[in-house]
């Protein structure tokens, strides 16, 4: 295989028309001979920069120089030694913002795909049956994670490896969190990735119980108390949906993007045989920018919609990945870009009929350092849609906070956390992720449940 | 996996199941609901809470088959058990929280239709047992379709059957029943808990706001995962959006816009009877026919 030390690899792709219709993955990764390829072009650097970009600091160069020397299971085991979850992280991590961002190759030409590799390492693995290495024995320590998403499963997997007894508590039917919930098959495929990815983390000894929602079922004062834990890791996401809070809202047909999302993903709505509905829309808007917007408006453009993005600003400060912006507009979505949402009209019977829209311009930078957007008088026009999905992020579930004693959260509602060992202001208590932070990504979910494994080893070993 | 120890058929397409579930028996309160998903496809099916045995572990449901989930639900048998079982969810009886001397002196009347006669007794036996005597109106059609009415009548202090056609107890719905005992009997009550269908729960509040007796009402509007995460049960509550999962599923009759959570309900309705036609007659119903779009 030929390489321009300039330029990586290509990585290979579903053809946008094919992919468009069915929800297989986008993305089809490195085969070996690729992958080694890839992996020469790492310089090695002793001082890696890369490592420094990464939340939970994994040691690329490391598993990098193993690819290239043709040994899979020990990259697999060089990752695994730092994340708990590489084929996922392979897949949704912001590489071009965080490790492949500081690659020096990137300085003149392109950067070390590092993301890909990492999948490959985990993929290669899993088809190997190579497992994460257990601890030799238990240290008698019992640990609650609460939440099985990826800050969850990170602490958990962490803890475990350290001869913790740990048990996670999942409020939902299914572990996984947001992985289940959130990310869609075509991005992030469910049993062959993230159920292995958990499988993984339990033959560590993790064990998982479900349809447990504490602050109902239980609460942390009770696992703490009654059941004999020793710590307790937060680690329970994200929230409530937020709504605009315009006319016409409660319509029938307008929904939230992790409403959508959760029907798609974790109830598989767009797969006939399973029981749980999902309205298509023949014409669909999603309001928002983020990736959870374009996550929604690839599931509808799959179930057969024509699907028309809304966003307040453009496209320089669209949140969501660059990756995915490409992703989405290769597909056939529409962006209407500064564009924002003024109300939403129906027919008698409460469906959504258009949604009425006001042109912006950027104005003056806002305490976020984007441009503000400013509504361009007299610009109103009508999107004739008959679903619109809400995607403006969450705030905070009030479940645990509420029924926690002693615990702190701050103006937002969210849980006041230490960032180095997610200490919180209740002893014994640790929380890290989406609780703590609002919404933000899987990686730096996952960043601060390794932080919260370390801060709970360091307590319970003082 | 969640065992059904007991199967009842109680009359109207009603279903009465004791489920073993001893995390949520020991914790759940009258008012709270569980979310019932029987196996790997099926949907999360939210059940107001109808009775709990906390030593034996045991939580009762009662549902009536509207529609193809609910209907599988009812071939379940004794023996055998549902997948998932969650809860307790949501809030419990605003009236569980109040000062017991204060709750004493409320002179309270429970309306109940149909199915939602089921979520009331556990809130009318709460009150029994700590010594509050209530009133209770079980309206229905008729005579054939009441459930419930002689459980209920152990722990009531004074019950009234309301039938439509007058077969059985008072002749007139609900709420003329109501306007019966305060117009024409002179009674007096403090508050109004009303649980049953949506139709009838909005009269029962249109007319006690007239009469000025503040209304507790249960809303069971579609949802799916039950923990605040998705607003598909969002409710307009006033001047705000209600989430009926986290901050319900009890709420101000007065103040629920019930003609738009009505219509809300609705939402999925080809959906569903897509799904009832191809339980019914194989999966034949693709649409495209032009009879049903």
């Amino acid at each position: 295989m030929e390489v321009d030390v300039l330029k990586r690899v290509p990585v290979r792709e579903q053809e946008p028309k094919v992919r468009a219709a069915n929800f297989d993955e986008v993305c089809l990764g490195y085969d070996k001979e690729e992958a080694m390829a890839e992996a020469v072009r790492c310089l090695q650097c002793k001082n890696p920069q890369c490592v420094k970009g990464c939340p939970v600091n994994i040691d690329i160069p490391g598993f990098i120089k193993e690819i290239a020397e043709g040994n899979t299971a020990e990259a697999y085991q060089v990752i695994s030694k730092y994340s708990a979850l590489p084929a996922v992280c392979g897949r949704v991590c912001p590489q071009e913002s965080q490790c492949e961002a500081k690659c020096i190759r990137g300085i003149k030409g392109d950067a070390v795909s590092i993301g890909k590799l990492e999948r490959f390492a985990a993929d290669a693995a899993r088809e190997e049956g190579i497992k994460p290495q257990k601890a030799d024995s238990l240290n008698g320590k019992k640990i609650a994670v609460i939440g099985s998403g990826p800050a969850g499963l990170t602490c958990a997997g962490d803890l475990a490896k350290l001869g913790y007894d740990v048990t996670i508590f999942e409020a939902l039917h299914k572990a996984g969190g947001v992985l289940s919930y959130g990310i869609p098959e075509f991005r992030l495929p469910k049993s062959r990735v993230v159920d292995a990815e958990i499988d993984n983390v339990k033959s560590l000894g993790v064990k998982i119980e479900t349809n447990v929602v504490i602050g109902k079922s239980t609460t942390i004062d009770e696992l703490l108390n009654e059941e004999g834990f020793d710590a307790v890791f937060i680690g329970s996401g994200a929230g409530l949906p937020k709504f605009m809070g315009i006319p016409g809202e409660n319509a029938n047909g307008v929904f939230s993007a992790n409403e959508y999302l959760t029907r798609s993903n974790l109830m598989q709505a767009f797969d006939e045989s399973y029981a749980t509905p999902i309205i298509a829309g023949k014409k669909v808007a999603v309001v928002g920018g983020g990736n959870v917007a374009m996550d929604a408006a690839r599931t509808a453009l799959r179930l057969g919609a024509e699907v028309h993005i809304v966003y307040r600003r453009s496209e320089e400060e669209l949140p969501a990945r660059v990756e995915e912006v490409h992703h989405a507009k290769e597909e056939g979505i529409i962006f209407d870009l500064l564009t924002n949402p003024v109300e939403i009209h129906t027919d008698d019977e409460g469906n959504v009929t258009g949604m009425t829209c006001i042109r912006m311009e950027l104005g003056e930078p806002d305490e976020s350092g984007r441009r503000r957007p400013v509504e361009v008088k007299g610009s109103e026009f009508t999107l004739e849609v008959d679903t619109v999905i809400m995607s403006l992020g969450t705030s905070p579930n009030p479940l645990i906070s509420s029924t926690t004693e002693g615990l702190d959260i701050n103006k937002w509602k969210c849980i006041v956390a230490e960032e180095e060992n997610g200490q919180t202001s209740k002893a014994k208590v640790y929380a890290g992720g989406d609780a703590v932070t609002g919404a933000a990504t899987v990686i730096l979910a996952m960043g601060a449940g390794k932080a919260a494994a370390k801060g709970i080893h360091e307590y319970l070993n003082q | 996996m969640f065992k059904i120890l007991k199967k009842e058929y109680l009359a109207n397409n009603i279903w009465l199941m004791d489920i073993e579930a001893p995390r949520v028996a020991k914790t759940c309160q009258p008012g709270q609901f569980v979310i019932v998903k029987m196996d790997e496809k099926g949907e999360r099916i939210p059940l107001t809470v109808c009775d709990y045995d906390r030593e034996k572990g045991i939580v009762t449901i009662v549902f009536q088959t509207v529609g193809a989930s609910t209907e599988e639900m009812a071939e379940y048998e004794e023996g055998e058990s549902f997948m998932d079982f969650v809860g307790p969810l949501g809030c419990p009886s605003e009236l569980l929280e109040m000062p017991e001397e204060e709750l004493k002196k409320e002179k309270l009347l429970f309306v109940c239709g149909g199915v939602g006669t089921a979520p009331v007794y556990p809130q009318v036996k709460w009150m029994k047992e700590h010594g509050i005597d209530v009133d209770v109106i079980i309206g229905a059609r008729t005579k054939d379709i009441l459930i419930m009415e002689e459980p209920m009548r152990k722990i009531a202090a004074n019950l009234y059957i309301a039938t439509d056609d007058g077969s059985y107890g008072f002749k007139g719905n609900a709420c003329d029943q109501i306007n019966d005992l305060v117009k024409n009997q002179g009674k007096e009550y403090t508050r109004v808990i009303a649980i049953g269908p949506m139709i009838m729960m909005k009269f029962v509040a249109l007319l006690t706001k007239e009469l000025n007796i503040p209304t507790i009402v249960s809303m069971n509007p579609i949802m799916v995962d039950g923990t605040g995460m998705c607003g598909a049960c969002r409710l307009q509550v006033g001047d705000e959006i209600k989430f009926a999962c986290v901050d319900g599923p009890e709420f101000d009759g007065h103040l629920v816009d019930f003609d738009q959570a009505m219509q809300r309900q609705r939402m999925y309705k080809t959906e569903e009877g897509r799904a009832a036609l191809r339980r019914k007659e194989g999966d034949t119903h693709h649409g495209g026919c032009g009879h049903c779009s």
